[in-house]
């Protein structure tokens, strides 16, 4: 039971790095029906960006944790938006109006772009960081020895992840960018013709996306201590599939397949075969779209006639 | 002296031409909408009227001619050199389409607040304002609520603001449009086939509300129906077009008589449909 409680947190923590990049997949989604292959790759940008910035600050001196964390914070998330930006503009937007394919295949080669750049700019090997953040609570003490444990680390994915998720929530429903967004998702021409400027609807998704996976390429940082050039295909690919599990267009389901696929990556990993852990979570996606085609949260698509 | 001289033109549209490759949709197109007033645009399937709204409205560069908008402080905007969201924000011009084109997966008071982007976008000065909260933004907000809801009221679906607009019933889906459109506070509004699958009751309520804007609003109306009651009911001036060209103007009595525009409609020969009338008089 321990041992189950235990791998549950874990599990948790895992699927909330993976929902907050989910939901930059499944907003660009909703927008622009593309998927943003690059999305995950934006998200070790963020994780490198954040290991610089830290890095830039403890050379000046800086002891105090709480500020460093805020300043990282910030910093990544604004640099990774501008990456963001930066890659619509460039590699989408010319391509808008051309055929459906099209922004997809330049999303893929935006995604080797940029691994080969980071690859180039920051070297091939595993960066490291000391554990930045240290200590935690034991939870339960069992018969047999085994620790249930909460590290501080995992409190701050956990807060942050709900934090942004809330503060995301209600930039959705309640603001006049969110209304946009959601205007420009249903119609774009009617929303243009209602003064609504698309383009710029469309480069503020992408920045928001962009600044959700910031955080969690940071998050990532803190909580395995380490960054590589190639570590945003593996996890892209992973927010992708919690994406499409959750209903891909839908917030909430983001957050929910992000979950998802964390606890049953980890609760294989405890059980079974860390080997086939991958797998596992695949496999799953596999059933529920066959179940499920539009995931789980998604709303079937329905036709007017 | 031409006639937009002495008439008061909100829309001057001159020689305008807009070719499909071989197919010429409009062809040499020129007539006038005035301020203040109700203008139709009638003319069998096929005549170029959507044509010539996609071309107002930005969606179709035409081939030739021009479009100048008037607006109220003499200040004049050529028509085809805009596009996108500039038509709203810059021209004042805004429009419906055939089909209903709301965001049904939006109440109705969130579609009428996205029409008050503009307004709202100047207020929250570039977003920034917005997200801070500041008091000038929160006015700005509130003075959008407050339109959206009067809107509302005027188009009796107060009471359902918060339901989504595609699970309204159709008649209001389609005054609901109507409305949206004037939440962006334009100077012409234009509005394709808004009478199409109403009941005669639903359209009744349409001409009352038209006429509602041009009172109370002043808003010049560029309109392309079908439904002839409503035609001839509201419109102050009626341009005909049949295969792109005008084929005839003027008040709804005077076009409703002319025989050309009767030969246009029952597709008989001009010669034919004059004397069928000579023989009825």
């Amino acid at each position: 039971m321990d041992y189950f409680a235990q791998q549950l947190i874990n599990g948790l923590v895992l699927g909330s790095i993976y929902g907050l990049i989910a939901i930059g997949y499944t907003m660009v989604y909703g927008i622009v029906g593309m998927i943003n292959f690059a999305h995950g790759d934006i998200f070790m940008i963020g994780g490198f960006i954040a290991l610089i910035t830290f890095l830039i600050l403890v050379s000046f001196g800086l002891t105090a944790i709480p500020l460093i964390l805020l300043v990282v914070l910030l910093v990544s998330m604004a640099i990774t938006a501008l990456y963001g930006w930066t890659v619509e503009r460039i590699a989408y937007r010319p391509l808008r109006h051309s055929f459906r394919l099209a922004p997809m295949l330049s999303a893929i080669g935006m995604s080797f772009v940029l691994t080969n750049y980071s690859q180039v700019a920051q070297g091939a090997r595993v960066k490291p960081v000391p554990p930045i953040i240290t200590g935690g609570y034991t939870l339960h003490e069992g018969s047999g020895g085994f620790v249930v444990q909460l590290s501080n680390i995992q409190i701050i994915v956990v807060i942050t992840t709900v934090v942004l998720l809330a503060l995301f929530t209600w930039l959705v429903s309640s603001t006049r960018l969110g209304r946009d967004m959601r205007a420009c998702e249903q119609d774009q021409t009617m929303a243009s013709l209602l003064g609504v400027d698309v383009d710029r609807t469309i480069s503020m998704t992408f920045v928001i996306g962009a600044a959700l996976a910031a955080v969690a390429g940071m998050m990532y940082l803190l909580y395995y201590g380490l960054v590589d050039f190639f570590m945003g295909f593996v996890a892209g690919i992973k927010a992708f599939t919690a994406a499409v599990l959750g209903g891909i267009g839908s917030l909430p389901g983001a957050m929910l397949g992000g979950l998802l696929i964390g606890l049953i990556e980890t609760l294989w990993s405890a059980y079974f075969s860390v080997e086939y852990k991958d797998v596992a979570a695949f496999s799953i996606l596999i059933v529920v779209l066959i179940f499920l085609p539009t995931g789980l949260l998604g709303r079937p698509e329905v036709e007017k006639v | 002296m031409s006639a937009d001289q002495i008439l008061d033109h909100i829309l001057s549209v001159d020689h305008l031409s807009m070719r499909f490759g071989g197919i010429v949709a409009v062809n040499d197109l020129s007539f006038g909408a005035e301020r203040r007033k109700i203008t139709a645009l009638i003319g069998p399937n096929g005549a170029g009227k959507t044509t010539v709204f996609n071309c107002i409205t930005g969606f179709y560069k035409p081939t030739s001619g021009s479009m100048r908008l008037a607006h109220d402080d003499g200040h004049n905007i050529q028509l085809e050199r805009l596009n996108d969201f500039r038509i709203s924000k810059q021209a004042k011009v805004a429009r419906t389409f055939q089909n209903i084109r709301l965001f049904p997966g939006m109440t109705a008071l969130e579609n009428l607040m996205v029409a008050q982007h503009n307004a709202l976008m100047r207020a929250s000065g570039l977003t920034l304002l917005g997200l801070i909260g500041a008091p000038s933004w929160r006015v700005a907000e509130k003075a959008a609520i407050d339109l959206a809801r009067t809107w509302l009221e005027r188009i009796d679906l107060l009471d359902r603001a918060d339901d989504a607009a595609g699970n309204l019933p159709y008649g209001d889906q389609r005054r609901l449009e109507i409305a949206r459109a004037m939440c962006t506070e334009p100077a012409l509004l234009c509005l394709d086939e808004p009478a199409a699958g109403l009941n005669a009751r639903e359209s009744a309520s349409l001409s009352e509300l038209l006429l509602s804007i041009r009172a109370n609003q002043g808003t010049s109306i560029l309109l392309i129906e079908h439904d002839m009651s409503v035609v001839m009911e509201i419109s102050d001036h009626v341009v005909v077009m049949d295969y792109g060209v005008k084929i005839a103007e003027g008040t709804p009595q005077h076009v409703r008589d002319d025989p050309r525009v009767i030969a246009a409609y029952l597709g008989a020969d001009e010669e034919e449909a004059i004397a069928v009338m000579e023989s009825g008089t």
